[in-house]
């Protein structure tokens, strides 16, 4: 039986971590600098227009919401379907999602027409709207994740932890729900109005949350000489190949449903065929860089199971991912309304003509400062709490290892 | 006071008539709008207004609707087509098949179950119970999801800064906006810009009316003639009605 895993902080005061500090803490300037230019000047300045209402500033905030809540998975493998292989990761998993969910929604106000009116959207309500509900379901995730990771950290609630764990796992199932129904509700638009938009939605998080999580937990052991053992990596690895498939096949059912229909080859035939942009990020960046090139790098025999294999896949599926939703909300705004189904239509206000959309250096920057700030919280938050475990070597975490199993586990470089 | 009041609303009631006396003959589509509404008396819910065009009527090179649109509530452009506002445009429409064309306008359709209010997260996107659809400027916080659910592209954003505003017509950067059908001309017993104009410049092709009076025009003309709600596919039941279309 594995030994009970000791927690500890970083304690190190190394360059590296100073120049992390400044580098992160210097992309969190550009985008406050990116905002205020934006606030200032009224959004003209960004790509942003009348026909593409939201532009990339959204998709790093869908983006990182939608991994937040994926983050979390990892904590609930250990505490809902009780792996205790994977209880050792449990703080850093909620850490993780805590971050990227404040990063994300950083984004998404700083880059509203109105931010100074932030306190009216919590404080004024249409429970109507799949918008309001997803305040609560926000701000409802900070508060049961937070509870969660005390119970974790203070010994004496740690009996509570699996309840926690399935109250968080339940609510965050919840969350990716209303985040996919954003679009899922939108009727009018031959893009969403899909039911499928909230499972494809969570199987995104699971995807893009597990690459985030592997990638911050490799990058901490390294930088903080924590043995990080290869059976872990590698289950780990096999599961993001799982998540990354089922992307792929909520994907597929999404467009094979919507090709069956008449009145919808036109949007299929937009994204998948003469969308320009959008049909090359969806192929390239989407489907072969984030999907199928990540599946066979996590699954092929011979390098199935190789850190290289496995930070690179998360990489891939990052990317892949930040394709995806690039080409949800960009992709589907291009595409014009339909207000004369089977006619032609033309207008001053563009209408019946693909959108088009340049993203400005400052919306890029605002999104780029989202994932920095959710970093730069990871950082600091290892430093002043016992979030990292000293140890993630198979011996130490693996209840069934046995030194035949696996190679011993490998020091990562300090 | 109150003698101010209905002097000015004698005077709106008389002045209506009279225009509608004038135009009536050879305008067959303008209509005359209810007397005026008191300031601190709510809008009645046994109202609904709405729009009826005829897209016969209608020509290619008219846009006497849009220009008084944009006189009427002080929407001017920066010169940048993609972020300018439009609260009203004219929309070509060709059957491919047949290459046959019609020129109709497209604002706010004022749906009775409008979509930019449901989506709205802190109710500025409202409606009124005269069927009149808003944004109230106060509490819209800019996050242009009512633009993304609305049917028929029908709101803009104000991307830029705002200069020489109609007092009657607030707007404000950061803040999204669209046809309020005149609403400010309605509650004194007017009709919307466009409809005037369209009666005066125009063709004649556009009614204002109240579409819960049975002995109106505007519901006379819909229960006589075939008309067409755009996406009425959709459900929304929108206030504006296109007659041969």
């Amino acid at each position: 039986m594995a030994a009970k895993t000791k927690f500890s902080e970083y304690r190190g005061w190394g360059f590296g971590y100073l120049a992390l500090l400044a580098g992160l803490g210097l992309l969190v300037l550009a985008a406050l600098g990116a905002a205020w230019f934006m606030e200032h000047n009224g959004h003209y300045v960004t790509g942003m227009t009348n026909q593409i209402v939201w532009g990339m500033p959204h998709v790093f905030a869908v983006f990182l919401i939608v991994a937040a809540s994926g983050a979390l998975n990892v904590a609930s493998i250990g505490s809902v379907f009780g792996k205790t292989v994977y209880k050792p990761l449990s703080r850093l998993s909620g850490l993780l999602a805590v971050a990227l969910m404040v990063g994300g929604l950083a984004v998404l106000v700083l880059d509203l027409g109105r931010p100074d009116r932030l306190i009216v959207a919590m404080t004024t309500y249409n429970f109507k709207s799949i918008f309001a509900w997803n305040i609560y379901l926000y701000t409802g995730f900070f508060a049961i994740v937070g509870v969660y990771l005390w119970v974790q950290m203070e010994r004496r609630m740690n009996r509570y932890a699996t309840a926690a764990g399935w109250f968080a796992f339940l609510w965050r199932l919840i969350l990716t729900t209303g985040t996919g129904s954003i679009f899922g509700f939108l009727v009018a638009r031959e893009a969403y109005d899909a039911a499928l938009m909230a499972p494809l939605f969570i199987a995104m998080s699971f995807s893009f949350g597990l690459a985030a999580f592997l990638l911050v937990l490799m990058f901490a052991c390294a930088g903080t000489g924590r043995p990080l053992g290869d059976r872990i990596l590698k289950r780990m690895g096999t599961l993001l190949a799982v998540f990354v498939a089922a992307v792929l096949y909520f994907t597929a059912v999404q467009h094979l449903t919507n090709l069956y229909a008449a009145e919808h080859v036109g949007v299929e035939r937009f994204i998948l065929l003469e969308g320009g942009v959008y049909t090359t990020v969806f192929w390239l960046g989407q489907v072969l860089l984030g999907g199928l090139v990540p599946l066979a790098i996590l699954l092929l025999p011979g390098i199935a199971g190789s850190r290289t294999g496995i930070a690179l896949a998360s990489v891939l599926v990052i990317l892949g991912g930040i394709a995806q939703v690039y080409v949800i909300i960009v992709g589907g705004q291009a595409y014009p309304l339909v207000l004369f189904p089977g006619m032609e239509e033309s207008s001053s206000f563009m209408d019946g003509a693909p959108a088009t959309y340049a993203p400005s250096l400052y919306e890029i920057g605002l999104g780029l400062g989202g994932v920095a700030f959710a970093l730069l919280m990871v950082a600091v938050a290892v430093k002043v709490l016992a979030f990292l475990p000293e140890t993630v070597a198979d011996s130490a975490v693996d209840p069934h290892h046995t030194d035949s199993s696996a190679a011993e586990p490998i020091a990562a470089a300090a | 006071m109150s003698g101010f009041d209905f002097d000015r609303r004698r005077f709106l009631s008389a002045a209506t008539a009279a225009a509608g006396v004038v135009l009536a003959p050879g305008v067959t589509l303008y209509g005359i709008g209810a007397a005026a509404r008191e300031l601190d008396e709510p809008a009645s819910a046994d109202i609904r207004w709405g729009l009826l065009i005829d897209v016969n009527q209608c020509t290619e090179d008219c846009d006497a609707c849009v220009t008084a649109c944009n006189e009427e509530n002080g929407v001017t452009g920066h010169g940048r087509p993609a972020t300018d506002a439009q609260w009203i445009r004219k929309v070509r429409v060709r059957d491919p098949k047949t290459g046959a064309e019609k020129h109709l306008p497209v604002m706010c359709q004022h749906c009775a179950e409008p979509p930019c209010v449901d989506v709205c997260p802190t109710g500025a996107s409202f409606k009124r119970a005269d069927g009149i659809v808003l944004v109230d400027k106060h509490i819209c916080i800019g996050c242009r999801y009512c633009m993304l659910a609305c049917p028929y592209k029908a709101r803009s954003f104000i991307h830029e800064n705002l200069s020489d505003q109609k007092p009657y017509a607030p707007r404000g950067k950061g803040t999204v906006e669209s046809c309020t059908m005149c609403v400010h001309r309605v509650d004194a017993g007017g009709t919307p810009a466009c409809v005037e104009a369209c009666g005066e410049d125009g063709n004649g092709a556009m009614l204002f009316g109240d579409l819960n009076d049975p002995g109106s025009e505007i519901s006379r003309r819909i229960a006589t003639y075939a008309t067409h709600q755009i996406r009425g596919d959709l459900g929304v039941d929108p206030g504006v009605r296109y007659q041969n279309l």
